[in-house]
C-alpha cells in the first residue's frame, strides 16, 4: 500500500442528471508516468479536478497520496503539484520572482527558498534569463519554467494538463525528458494529453471514455490486445464508440 | 500569514510592472480635480459687465466701483443708450449690463426708494442666473449699507445667507463627486479585472489547486488597490485644499474612515463582478456601464435626486456613491459629527456585506 499514491474505487462524479465521471477504479504507483487520455468531453477534467482536491465526488472512494478526497483535501493540496496547459505563469513577474512566488505559496521560504529557486535556474541554464519578465520568453522556455515550478516543493504526485499543447515537437520530447527527471526522483506524473506519441512514453495508460475506464495498461499490451501497432490505433477504436461528445 | 505576504507581494509587483495601468491610478484623480477645478466650472468669474449711468452721481459710481472691485466681474465698458445692450450682448462677449435711473442718489435719499435695472444675456440661462444673483449681492449689500447709516424703521430686510458654502464654490460640489466617482472606478474595474485576468492567464487554476485558501488569494488582491485607492483620497484631498482652497469642515479621521468603507465597498463589488465576468473586456464593461453610469446619474453629484421621478428616486437609493457622497459633503462641507453621517454608514455596510455574501457563494460555486 505505501507505493500507492492514487487510488480510487467506483468514483462517481455527477452534475444533476449527468454523470460526468461514472465509476472509475484505478491505482497509480509511486513514480510512474501515467497517462490519462480521453476524448473531449469524457470525463478527464472532472476526474482530475477531483483528484486535485477541486471538486468532491458524489459518491465512491478516493485516496490521493494517502489522503482522503471527501476529508483530508487540505492536506492534499499539499502534496500534489499542478500544471496546466496555459502554462500559468506570470507574465510580468520575473522568471525568479515567478519561481519565489510559487515555491512561497507552497510554504517554502527564506534560505530553503532561495537555495532551491538558484538551484532551479541553474539546472535550466536559465542564469542570463533569471531576472527578464516571463512574457518575454519562448513558449518552450515557459513550458519548462511552469514544469518545474510545479515540482518545487518536491510533491508526491504533479498533475499535469495537457503540459504540451501547443508546442513544437523537439521542445516536446525535451519536456519529456524533464518527466522522466522527476518520475525517477520518485515523484508521480499524472498526465493528460491528446498527442498519442506521448502516450506512449508513459508507463501506463488509461483511457476514458463516456466517464468511464474503458482500457487501463501498458502501452504495450494495450497495443496487443487491441491488435494494432500504435496508441492511435487504440484510441481511435475506443473513441468511435463514444457517445459523448464536447 | 507568511503565505498572505507571498501573495500581497506579488500583487504589488503586479500593480508597479504595469507603468500604464499606474499612470491610471495616480494620474486620472489629478486630471479629474483640474478639469473640475479649472475647465468644467459653472461659476463664473470676471464676468463682463456693462454701465448705462444716467445719473453718475455718487452713489451710482460707488456701486459701480464694487461691481468692478469684486472677483465676478470687471467693468468692460459705458454704454449711453439702451440700444447699445442689444448691440453688445449680440457681439456676445458681455453678458450683464446695469441700468442706473436718473437722479438715482436723489430717489434713495429723498423718496427713499430707487430703482436698479439689470438685463442679462439668458441664451445661457445658467449663467445669466448665476451672473444676475452675484449682482443683486453686490447691490443688496450696499443697500444695507446705507440702511444702517440711516436707521430707516419699518425696513424688512431680507437678507440671505448660503450656509455652509458662502461663495458658491462649485469645489464644494465636485471635490465629494470626484472623490466618489474615482473610488468606483478604480476600486471596482480594477479589482475585478486583476482577478478576471488570472483566470483568463490560468493563474487561478494553479492557485486554487495550491494549498492557499480561496479566501487569501482574493483578499490579497483587494489589499494594494485598498492603499491605491487610499492614496488617490489623500491626493484628492490635498488638491481640494492647497489647489482649490478647499477647508475641510469636519473631522479629517471620519472622513478617512468612510472614505475607507467605501473603498471597501467597491472592492467588494469588483469582486462581485470578477465572479460573474469570464473576460477582462466583459469585466471592465460591467464596471463603466453597470457601475459608472448609475453612478453619475444616481450620486446627486450632476444632477439633484430631488428633482427625479419617485421611481428613480428609488432606484438611487440602490446606489452606494449616492450615500458615500452624502457622507463626504456632511462631513467634509458642512462639518458634520459621526452623529449624522450613522445612517448612510449604516446602509454602506449593509451593503459592502450583501455583496461579499454574494461573492463569496458565487466564487464557492464556480469551485464545486
Amino acid at each position: 500500500m505505501t507505493d500507492t499514491v492514487i487510488h480510487t474505487n467506483g468514483l462517481t462524479r455527477k452534475f444533476g442528471d449527468f454523470i460526468a465521471v461514472n465509476a472509475i477504479s484505478f491505482e497509480v504507483k509511486k513514480g510512474e508516468i501515467f497517462g490519462f487520455l480521453g476524448a473531449n468531453g469524457a470525463g478527464k477534467t472532472t476526474a482530475m479536478k477531483i483528484l486535485c482536491g477541486l471538486l468532491s465526488p458524489s459518491s465512491g472512494e478516493a485516496k490521493v497520496a494517502g489522503y482522503d478526497v471527501y476529508t483530508q483535501n487540505e492536506s492534499i493540496k499539499k502534496h500534489i503539484g499542478y500544471m496546466s496547459q496555459k502554462f500559468s505563469l506570470y507574465e510580468n513577474l520575473k522568471v525568479r520572482e515567478n519561481i519565489k512566488f510559487y515555491g512561497g505559496i507552497y510554504g517554502l521560504r527564506g534560505a530553503d527558498l532561495n537555495q532551491k529557486t538558484e538551484q532551479l535556474i541553474n539546472r535550466l541554464g536559465l542564469e542570463n534569463e533569471a531576472d527578464k519578465l516571463v512574457g518575454s520568453l519562448p513558449l518552450g522556455w515557459k513550458q519548462k519554467i511552469a514544469f518545474s515550478v510545479a515540482i518545487l516543493h518536491k510533491p508526491k504526485i504533479v498533475f499535469l494538463d495537457e503540459p504540451t499543447g501547443g508546442v513544437d515537437p523537439v521542445t516536446r520530447r525535451q519536456f519529456w525528458d524533464l518527466i522522466y527527471e522527476a518520475a525517477n526522483e520518485g515523484i508521480t506524473v499524472f498526465v493528460t494529453t491528446h498527442y498519442m506519441d506521448e502516450a506512449e512514453y508513459c508507463d501506463r495508460v488509461s483511457i476514458m471514455v463516456d466517464g468511464s475506464i474503458a482500457a487501463l495498461d501498458t502501452p504495450e499490451k494495450l497495443k496487443e490486445q487491441f491488435k494494432t501497432n500504435s496508441m492511435e490505433g487504440v484510441f481511435l477504436q475506443l473513441a468511435r464508440n463514444a457517445k459523448r461528445s464536447e | 500569514m507568511k503565505v498572505f505576504l507571498t501573495l500581497i507581494k506579488k500583487e504589488f509587483w503586479h500593480v508597479l510592472r504595469d507603468k500604464r495601468s499606474l499612470v491610471i491610478l495616480l494620474g486620472l484623480p489629478i486630471v479629474m480635480m483640474l478639469l473640475f477645478g479649472f475647465a468644467l466650472t459653472n461659476e463664473v468669474k470676471n464676468s463682463e459687465v456693462l454701465i448705462l449711468d444716467f445719473s453718475k452721481d455718487q452713489a451710482s459710481q460707488t456701486l459701480i466701483d464694487r461691481i468692478d472691485h469684486s472677483e465676478y466681474f470687471s467693468i468692460a465698458g459705458n454704454l449711453s443708450s439702451e440700444k447699445e445692450i442689444v448691440s453688445s450682448f449680440r457681439k456676445g462677449k458681455s453678458r450683464l449690463a446695469i441700468i442706473f435711473p436718473q437722479d438715482f442718489q436723489n430717489s434713495i435719499s429723498h423718496e427713499k426708494k430707487a430703482q436698479i435695472r439689470l438685463v442679462a444675456d439668458a441664451s445661457d440661462p445658467n449663467t445669466a442666473n448665476i451672473v444676475i444673483n452675484y449682482a443683486s449681492a453686490i447691490i443688496r449689500d450696499y443697500q444695507n449699507e446705507l440702511n444702517e447709516e440711516k436707521k430707516l424703521p419699518y425696513t424688512i430686510n431680507l437678507e440671505t445667507k448660503m450656509l455652509y458654502n458662502p461663495q458658491l464654490k462649485s469645489a464644494f460640489n465636485f471635490v465629494p463627486g470626484v472623490m466618489t466617482l474615482i473610488m468606483m472606478l478604480l476600486g471596482a474595474m480594477m479589482t475585478s479585472v486583476s482577478i478576471v485576468r488570472e483566470k483568463e492567464t490560468g493563474t487561478m487554476e494553479v492557485l486554487l489547486v495550491s494549498p492557499m485558501k480561496p479566501i487569501l488569494v482574493v483578499l490579497s488582491k483587494a489589499i494594494p488597490y485598498l492603499l491605491l485607492c487610499f492614496t488617490d483620497i489623500i491626493l484628492i484631498l490635498l488638491m481640494a485644499v492647497f489647489v482649490l482652497g478647499m477647508t475641510i469642515q469636519g473631522s479629517l479621521v471620519l472622513l478617512l474612515a468612510e472614505s475607507i468603507l467605501f473603498i471597501i465597498t467597491t472592492l467588494s463589488l469588483g469582486l462581485l463582478i470578477s465572479t460573474i465576468a469570464s473576460t477582462q473586456q466583459i469585466a471592465m464593461f460591467i464596471s463603466l456601464v453597470a457601475l459608472m453610469l448609475p453612478s453619475l446619474i444616481f450620486s446627486g453629484f450632476m444632477f439633484p435626486i430631488e428633482n427625479m421621478p419617485i421611481p428613480l428616486q428609488v432606484i438611487s437609493n440602490l446606489i452606494p456613491t449616492k450615500w458615500y457622497y452624502s457622507i463626504v459633503r456632511s462631513v467634509m462641507v458642512k462639518g458634520l459629527g459621526f452623529e449624522y453621517v450613522i445612517k448612510p454608514t449604516l446602509i454602506l455596510i449593509a451593503m459592502t456585506l450583501a455583496y461579499l455574501f454574494i461573492a463569496i457563494k458565487k466564487f464557492k460555486i464556480r469551485l464545486a
